[in-house]
């Protein structure tokens, strides 16, 4: 029976409960003194792939966290290895020069050489960038088979089952590592890193390195030319009661 | 020596012009449309709609069993010059790994300049195993076009809009379908012509799937929405208040991610930044306090109106119309009032 060999590539964002603000220039979003935290997303990909450990159906034989970010990535990857990850990869990127879903789909092709990954688990999106592209681009550059926005993966030697979410339900797939999975929101309930596994997680071992060290650099195909606040709403109206609200639906033409 | 020097001075002169008339003349579209058991997703036609503003010529793209019925179907929309079709059952369940090198073959040969499709559950899994096999990067959910190459789409759960500049030869883009109302599927004459087709095998087997029934309007499409949130309380109250309300407004039912995390609604109803996004006409909510993840789903909407018993609630800074008090008095109240 085959064992499995995890990446798990994680994204360091602002927090998903911080109100994100534009910057002054209409550059970018404002990033500095506010808090970052693991990609949602991510979390629920350590946490499935901890699980998969767990289960024990398929023996895992290591479980490799991976970021590319600013230094403080880092700290993300101490995350997930108090989650459960064994050890961790770090590609230091400036913000600056932040690479895009295709340019992390090209490192990690790489890392998966590297590490002889047969199953990478991302999240399906970022809720930064909301892309959600780079698990499909992975697939396509591996010619992997891929499932993206799974709510139950069960995988048994070579064979995995999973359960995507799609417009209106839930759809079976079947298919055989190697492969690429992306995690929706109801995969798992991740759980927290506590203190003792944050303090051994200290001990595990992050590696170091850079675009250089996988012979890319940071090449950009998307320009910004500009980032603005969203049109802001007109401010509406109270209403006492449901005769109220009817008749100021009526006046707006809604009813 | 004269004649290159003529060419030398007046090639910078004139390659701007011609490079703008170049471009607008090749400018050619493909829109990946939607088929489900031989019907056409009308949803889909957003693609269509998203490509008539990128100027130039317009073409349809279908695979599926009865490719064919489906294509002249969708050769009826407006605005579209040719549909391309493949006629084979392995394309039936939108698998990623055989459509991928499907749509790469079709693109090359076609030699689009942009390939489009909605950013639904189908043109999410499948577009960036495109790009990445085109090495292209993709364009996410854009919600406007302002040029050939430049583009508009929300980031930060909406909460940002990012305008781009692509400088990738062929531009792989999904289109926010709210922000693209489908063309009339009717009025068009579109030649239909048949499509390569490289016959990848996938690895992949589909094997079922189960799907929410309901005779209500489609949740992204619907004109009208009422959704719930944890102010329901439970399953039971949740299906005892929303669908008669619903019905009475003739609306489609929606849902927050915690009434979805706690079983009050299927999955597929949520509402938000991970869930489905919205514009309809009308938005009502009851017990939602208006997340910024929610927020993200439905603020497009033309008019918000909000029942929640918390006044300082997220919700009322963004509704139309808020009214505050126990939404288990007031929705059936609403429901009856409206029925009359």
């Amino acid at each position: 029976m085959s064992s499995l060999r995890i990446l798990v590539p994680v994204k360091r964002v602002i927090d998903y409960a911080v109100k994100p603000r534009v910057n002054r220039a209409q550059t970018a979003v404002e990033t500095a003194n506010v808090k970052h935290s693991m990609n949602p997303f991510d979390e629920l990909s350590i946490e499935e792939a901890v699980r998969l450990r767990e289960k024990k159906t398929t023996p895992v034989e290591e479980i490799v966290a991976f970021s590319a970010g600013p230094a403080k990535a880092q700290d993300i990857l101490r995350t997930a290895m108090a989650m459960g990850a064994d050890r961790g990869i770090h590609v230091v990127v400036e913000e600056k020069d932040a690479l895009e879903p295709l340019g992390v789909a090209k490192l990690l092709r790489k890392v998966v050489d590297e590490q002889k990954s047969n199953l990478v688990i991302l999240g399906k999106q970022s809720i930064d960038d909301d892309a959600g592209q780079t698990g499909g681009m992975l697939a396509g550059l591996l010619n992997w088979p891929q499932a993206t926005q799974a709510s139950k993966v069960t995988i048994e030697g070579e064979n995995v089952t999973v359960i995507r979410e799609v417009d209106g339900g839930v759809e079976t797939l079947k298919t055989k590592l190697p492969m690429i999975i992306t995690t929706d929101l109801r995969l798992n309930e991740p759980r927290y890193a506590s203190l003792p596994n944050i303090m051994k997680a200290k001990k595990k071992k992050l590696e170091k390195k850079t675009l250089g060290d996988y012979g890319l650099d940071s090449e950009v195909r998307l320009k910004t030319l500009k980032v603005t606040e969203p049109p802001t709403r007109k401010a509406g109206v109270k209403v006492d009661d449901v005769d109220g609200m009817i008749s100021k639906l009526k006046e707006l033409g809604a009813l | 020596m004269f004649s290159s020097a003529l060419r030398c001075a007046r090639a910078p002169l004139l390659r701007p012009t011609l490079l703008r008339q170049t471009q607008s003349r090749l400018a050619s579209t493909l829109a990946v449309l939607e088929a489900k058991e031989g019907k056409l997703n009308v949803a889909s036609l957003a693609a269509i709609t998203a490509g008539t503003k990128l100027g130039g010529s317009i073409t349809a793209f279908v695979a599926g069993s009865s490719g064919k019925t489906i294509a002249e179907e969708a050769g009826k929309a407006q605005g579209i010059e040719k549909v391309i079709y493949v006629d084979n059952a392995a394309y039936d369940k939108g698998l990623a790994e055989n459509w991928a090198p499907l749509l790469v073959e079709n693109i090359k040969k076609g030699g689009y300049t942009h390939v489009l499709t909605g950013h639904s559950a189908f043109g999410k899994n499948l577009m960036p195993r495109v790009a990445a096999l085109l090495d292209v990067q993709q364009i996410s959910d854009i919600t406007a076009i302002e040029s050939e190459d430049t583009f508009v789409r929300p980031i930060y759960a909406g909460n940002a809009i990012l305008t781009v500049q692509s400088t990738d030869s062929t531009k792989v883009i999904t289109v926010r379908g709210t922000a693209f109302p489908a063309p009339a599927i009717e009025g068009g004459s579109a030649t239909v012509e048949e499509g390569t087709d490289p016959k990848t095998e996938s690895p992949t087997e589909w094997l079922s799937e189960d799907l929410a029934k309901s005779d209500r309007p489609d949740l992204g499409s619907a004109s009208k929405v009422v959704s719930g949130g944890r102010g329901l309380k439970s399953k039971d109250e949740f299906d005892r208040l929303m669908p008669p309300l619903a019905d009475a407004l003739g609306a489609a039912i929606g849902a927050s991610r915690a009434a979805v995390d706690s079983g009050f609604a299927d999955n597929s109803l949520q509402v938000g930044q991970t869930g489905k996004n919205v514009a309809p006409q009308l938005y009502l909510c009851a017990g939602i306090s208006g997340a910024i993840q929610h927020l993200a789903g439905m603020k497009d909407s033309k008019v918000i109106a909000a029942i929640n018993k918390d006044a300082d609630a997220p919700i009322f800074q963004v509704a139309d119309v808020g009214l505050v008090g126990d939404l288990f008095e007031k929705v059936p109240e609403l429901t009856e009032k409206l029925k009359q």
